[in-house]
């Protein structure tokens, strides 16, 4: 029989999908997604977990329930870092062990260590773990192992490419997520599973597609670029994400392609409160046009749109007088 | 060059200590205060947790005595913690303030870049100073522990409220006022008849063992002197962490033997938490079933808003305590935080406490 694994569609689930399934896949389980965030998914997660946690993870709370009772086993990796040297924020390398306390009901989880802190290597090992509960045939996984990430390679060049995680997914070579096209270019930074997660962030994306505005991320900015940005701050960033996030926006403040960033955080959430400072801080010294949303399960939705379109029209008319000076 | 520190609990009289040892001017921050607290938040982010707040109102307090040089401590994640030194200095630069960084950071490529950055705050003096100065910082930090040890077990015991604490504040004043190492034990023995003198009746108390963020724990300003407060209503209270636990944890490398240390909490806490999670997260969880193992009545865990190695643990003590029984209470600590609600809190869990340690008598 085969095995059913559930992957719950929150957190880094929009980085590291396409290797995880790969992988899974590769020694013959079933890989199950929860579908889209949903109102009754984070009513569901608001009810296990602890007010204070931030709304993503609150999210991904109710992802793991909505899998109770389908899957024989729940993959919710310990994230602890997955570049040498930095971190993912501490509430992921907690998190297996705050689902098991706080969710009742649960299947077998998979919650092996992810922690390439030392060297990227570990990588192998630490996999080979999450394959131990059903394989054991180390050929198969050695093979598994070069097919995911392979494939998290090949995603990894589609959203450089400047495909968003939604496109990049699935297998179309060509899809509408690449810039080009309109008049104006909107920077959206933020933690993945905030700005790819449509219901966490009200729509942002479509929201910013349907004023005419190309959306680049984050992720869209090549490794190096990211690097040599980041590499201007004092102290080596020591979170991963954040690093990302506060490199990408240095070097799109630099850019004059880029008429405008708009900074996505959840409400309390650690790192963003020091890099969205180091970003805003910076935006604010460069003149760049600089929105910061903050967003919570109370966020209404009338008053973030009001916020989007008046930074959207602010952005236009920026760059409409530049051009005419 | 004017050497200034943020606050922490009693840190400033051993971090005073070994730089006026050493010679180096320094400018002690004044006490934090409610001024302090709206100083920092106004200026600092607002999901910022607050200690950076508290250390930002410190700097800028201090830079009205006159101090023009930061020393900070540093960390490598994943608590943001590690990086507090920089925000707060890119604040303080777009304030105007012209202050130079000093951070202790734990070196990324070779230890001469930690050696280095000693040599920054203490010029040209000889490595065996700079290491008698640490000592001489250190034997006043494990002096002032026991100080507060003694007076945590005192507060449920006096007899006329009060006396405890002013005894306290003048036996610190003792450890405080020792100039050099020689003067250090001929206080430690005044300080010590001074809480000796504190009458003291004895009656059965409630135990309860105080867990948390470092910095909570240890700063009253930030708790709103909940030891103070727990031992007026007769608890005597044990904190899981202590400033020279943590010196010889994080400096000394846990070399001193015979203290309690990190790798207890995190044996006690395995079977709840099973990796670190930065900040004291894992010592909070090891802690709440260290306690529980020593048979106290009860846990409080204290912890800034937004703290997220604390989330974790609060996360994971309500398991805990319908495992075990254990009573616990989180406490969460920022700008808002009023006298008057952790007062009801904190007075309702010890009379839940009473209560059952009544219920517990009865049945045995």
């Amino acid at each position: 029989m085969t095995v059913k694994i559930g992957i719950p569609r929150s957190l880094l689930f929009y980085y590291y999908y396409p290797l995880w399934k790969t992988f899974f896949e590769g020694l013959g389980a079933e890989v199950t997604v929860t579908g889209p965030s949903t109102k009754a998914v984070l009513e569901e997660g608001l009810g296990l977990c602890v007010d204070e946690a931030c709304l993503p993870v609150k999210v991904a709370f109710g992802h793991v329930a909505a899998l109770r009772g389908k899957v024989d086993f729940i993959f919710v990796p310990r994230l602890v870092s997955v570049f040498p040297r930095e971190y993912i924020c501490p509430k992921f390398l907690g998190f297996p062990d705050m689902v098991r306390s706080c969710v009742g009901g649960l299947p077998g989880l998979i919650d092996i260590n992810i922690n390439l802190y030392r060297r990227e290597k570990d990588l192998y090992r630490q996999l080979r773990e999450a394959a131990s509960p059903f394989c054991r045939n180390p050929l198969r996984i050695a093979a598994a192992f070069g097919e995911a990430l392979a494939e998290h390679r090949r995603f990894t060049e589609r959203l450089e490419a400047g495909m968003l995680p939604d496109d990049a997914f699935g297998d179309r070579e060509v899809a509408g997520g690449k810039p080009g096209g309109e008049n104006w270019t909107v920077a959206l930074v933020g933690h993945p599973y905030n700005i790819y997660d449509s219901f966490i962030n009200l729509n942002i994306i479509k929201r910013i597609r349907e004023a005419r505005m190309n959306v680049v991320t984050a992720d869209n900015v090549p490794g190096p670029v990211v690097d040599r940005y980041a590499g201007t701050l004092s102290k080596r960033l020591f979170w991963t994400l954040g690093r990302r996030m506060v490199g990408s926006a240095y070097y799109f403040m630099d850019n004059p392609a880029i008429d405008g960033i708009i900074h996505v955080a959840s409400f309390a959430c650690g790192p963003d409160s020091m890099t969205g400072e180091l970003i805003q801080r910076r935006a604010r010294r460069t003149g760049t046009p600089f929105l910061s949303l903050t967003l919570d399960e109370h966020a209404g939705e009338a008053g973030i749109v009001t916020r989007i379109e008046a930074f959207l029209d602010m952005v236009a008319m920026k760059s409409e007088l530049s051009t005419l000076s | 060059m004017k050497v200034t520190f943020p606050h922490m609990g009693n840190l400033w009289i051993c971090l005073e200590a070994m730089l006026e040892y050493l010679g180096v001017e320094t400018v002690v921050p004044p006490p934090s205060t409610k001024k302090t607290l709206s100083l920092g938040s106004k200026h600092a982010p607002e999901f910022a947790c607050m200690p950076l707040k508290l250390n930002l109102g410190n700097f800028m307090e201090a830079s009205d005595l006159g101090a023009d040089t930061i020393l900070m401590a540093g960390g490598c994640g994943p608590c943001r913690f590690g990086y507090y030194a920089q925000v707060e200095y890119e604040i303080l630069c777009d304030l105007g303030y012209r202050y130079s960084l000093v951070v202790m950071e734990p070196p990324e490529r070779h230890i001469s870049e930690f050696l280095a950055r000693i040599r920054q705050i203490t010029g040209n003096r000889s490595w065996l100073e700079v290491i008698r100065g640490i000592k001489f910082g250190y034997q006043k930090a494990r002096a002032v522990d026991g100080l507060e040890m003694t007076a945590m077990r005192l507060r449920p015991r006096e007899i006329d409220p009060g006396s405890t604490d002013a005894a306290l504040s003048a036996a610190l004043e003792e450890i405080a006022g020792a100039r050099r190492p020689e003067d250090l034990p001929p206080a430690i023995g005044r300080a010590r008849e001074i809480m000796g003198g504190v009458p003291v009746e004895d009656r059965p108390v409630i135990r309860v063992g105080l867990v948390g963020e470092i910095y909570t724990v240890l700063e009253p300003f930030a708790n709103l002197e909940i030891e103070k407060k727990l031992g007026r209503l007769g608890v005597e209270v044990d904190r899981s962490i202590y400033l020279s636990e943590w010196i010889n944890d994080h400096l000394f490398m846990g070399l001193i033997r015979g203290m309690r240390s990190s790798s207890l909490y995190k044996k006690s806490a395995s079977p709840y938490l099973r990796h670190f999670v930065g900040g004291h997260g894992l010592e909070t969880m090891g802690g709440a079933v260290y306690y529980n193992s020593l048979g106290y009545d009860g846990v409080i865990q204290i912890l800034p808003f937004t703290c997220m190695p604390e989330i974790v643990a609060q996360s994971i003590l309500p398991g805990f305590s319908r495992d075990t029984g254990m009573p616990v209470i989180t406490l969460i600590s920022d700008e808002q935080s009023g006298d008057a609600g952790l007062q009801t809190r904190i007075e309702a869990f010890v009379d839940l406490l009473a209560e059952k340690k009544r219920r517990k008598e009865w049945s045995a």
